[in-house]
């Protein structure tokens, strides 16, 4: 169990590393960052000036050594636009975006889950049908237009909710419900169909047989089986919800990962981009150790190695 | 039922995508300030006018076209380059494979629209650069399945019967193991087309992308948002438009994966 940790780590470590160098290698192939940060019409002396004291003269591999060297230690240099820390410019931001997601993957599994389950009990029934159409709708509907809508309604009609930026609970209604609209789709359409097929167990039919309640077959024998793929698919939207954060961030004007992220790259503010695509790769790998870790919690039988 | 809602809202995006010069009235950059916001069901604006006074009808309709060509593009390209690179891996398992894979496995611990997008803006916006950002974001998902495919594929009788009498690896890959996972390829390329297209409009939403004012439905919806206090169907035509398509394509996208390849997970 330790070893698997560890090499999973080590792993991660790796994974992360190459996704760096895989940006580092990009931004230098798309140019001088510097004058693509600058603005047109400065002196090529201040352009010098800039890119010596940014280190931006120095060879290639000089460079790439630098930037390994710092990424180790979490530096990841001075962002061009704010003259601050890239690094602390993303902890800063990062709480926000802990608490949307967290919020999200939260909303997502309180109403999914139910729902799948629900639909695949009542299979073919009215409840399911509802669900089906809610569950196609929802994967269909682009979170950004979500947005904007519920902006129209809830904040530009009733004057309910905030438009956007960070305060209140009730800022952060509207910015959950649209990052969780999409996953819990998803996630309910797997559970759905995760519960369907063991329902068709034979050891269903033997809990039934033996006269329990449907409570517990369903509540009991049922859920705990359908758990691994629906804790599968769990992980890796937790790793998309970064994604979706970054655009519904944007909607609502919240100060996190996401929006920095797209403010940093429509900026050109490479160190931030880097410190920021280091944070996400981190964020997403773990995560998926996490779930890999909870497989040997829910079904024994998965032994990790 | 979800097949011929599938099918019927697909041929309608076709349609409008193919016929948009015809069936627009107006053309989508030609600006008329007098005729500016002008609210759906205004005299020869059927869906308004937007902020320069543009058409939006016209101005949606060449967005389906806009969308389709980017979403096509896009699945064509990264399903050549993808499911040829995973025919070969599966088939080939010496080093190359494993580093190839250990790509996808990089490339799959990123999510897949921040990848497109960190790509685009370091690449470049406009069209052919969306479209390039989005395949090399989007290839991996082809080469890990026909990968996997091929990996069992290669094992059954017919093929190893094939090995046997002498076929050379070439015919022998492309004759007997590709029309074997064509079936998951074309299941693939049908999920993926709608999550390119709303991908492509979440980037240019984003401002990256395809730039005003060409008429993509991303960018439109971008614009909207400065004037959703005075001009609702803005934002209202552009996004049902997009999720529309977005609907057809999924529900025809699961009637095939049901009908080829139920056991896919994508």
């Amino acid at each position: 169990m330790r070893a698997y940790v560890v090499s999973r780590l080590a792993q991660t470590a790796l994974v992360v590393f190459l996704s760096l160098t895989a940006v580092f290698v990009m931004v230098r192939l798309s140019g001088d960052p510097v004058l693509l940060f600058m603005p047109m019409d400065i002196q090529a002396k201040d352009v010098n000036e800039f890119r010596q004291r940014l280190g931006f003269n120095d060879p290639l591999p000089v460079q790439y050594a630098r930037f390994v060297g710092g990424a180790v230690r979490g530096d990841f240099g001075e962002s061009l636009r704010y003259r601050r820390d890239a690094m602390g410019l993303v902890l800063e931001r990062l709480p926000a975006t802990l608490l949307l997601a967290g919020t999200s993957l939260l909303l997502t599994f309180a109403v999914a889950v139910p729902l799948g389950v629900v639909s695949a009990v009542h299979r073919d029934g009215l409840l399911d049908h509802l669900g089906t159409i809610l569950t196609v709708l929802g994967q269909a509907t682009p979170g950004f237009w979500l947005g904007l809508l519920m902006i129209y309604l809830f904040s530009v009609q009733l004057r309910w909710l905030p438009t956007g930026g960070m305060g209140g609970v009730a800022h952060l209604v509207m910015p959950s419900i649209v990052l969780a609209a999409f996953y819990s789709a998803r996630v309910a359409r797997l559970t759905r169909s995760a519960v369907l097929e063991v329902l068709s167990e034979d050891y269903i039919l033997t809990a039934r047989a033996k006269g329990l309640g449907e409570g517990r077959v369903i509540g009991k024998h049922t859920l705990r089986n359908s758990a691994i793929p629906i804790v599968t698919l769990a992980g890796l939207e937790a790793g998309q919800v970064l994604g979706g954060a970054v655009i519904t961030e944007t909607i609502f004007a919240w100060p996190g990962l996401g929006r920095l992220t797209v403010q940093a790259l429509l900026n050109r503010d490479f160190p931030v981009v880097l410190a920021a695509v280091f944070f996400i790769s981190l964020m997403y790998t773990l995560i998926n150790l996490v779930v890999d870790l909870a497989y040997g919690w829910l079904d024994p039988r998965v032994r990790l190695t | 039922m979800k097949k011929w809602l599938g099918i019927s809202l697909t041929l309608a995006v076709l349609l409008a995508a193919l016929g948009a010069p015809w069936l627009a009235p107006h053309d989508p950059l030609r600006t008329d300030f007098p005729q500016s916001l002008r609210p759906p069901g205004a005299a020869g604006h059927p869906l308004g006018t937007d902020q320069l006074g543009r058409d939006l009808l016209a101005r949606v309709l060449h967005g389906a076209r806009l969308a389709l060509f980017i979403g096509g593009c896009t699945v064509v390209l990264t399903a050549v380059v993808g499911g040829l690179l995973g025919l070969v891996a599966g088939f080939v398992e010496r080093w190359p494979s494993t580093v190839l894979m250990r790509i996808v496995d990089v490339q799959l611990s990123f999510p897949f629209i921040l990848l497109a997008m960190t790509i685009n803006a370091i690449v470049g916006l406009g069209l052919r650069n969306i479209i390039l950002s989005l395949s090399a974001a989007g290839w991996v998902v082809y080469a890990r399945v026909v990968r996997g495919e091929v990996l069992s594929v290669k094992q059954r009788d017919y093929v190893q019967a094939a090995a046997a009498l002498g076929v050379g690896r070439t015919r022998l890959l492309f004759r007997h193991v590709l029309p074997n996972v064509a079936p998951s390829i074309i299941v693939v390329a049908s999920l993926q087309f709608s999550s390119f297209i709303v991908a492509e409009a979440a980037i240019s939403f984003l401002g990256f992308g395809v730039q005003p004012p060409t008429p993509a439905w991303g960018s439109m919806l971008s614009e909207s948002r400065d004037f959703l206090y005075v001009a609702w169907w803005l934002a209202a035509f552009p996004g049902a438009a997009l999720a529309l398509t977005a609907l057809g394509v999924n529900l025809l996208g699961d009637w095939l994966r049901d009908t080829l390849d139920p056991k896919l997970r994508v």
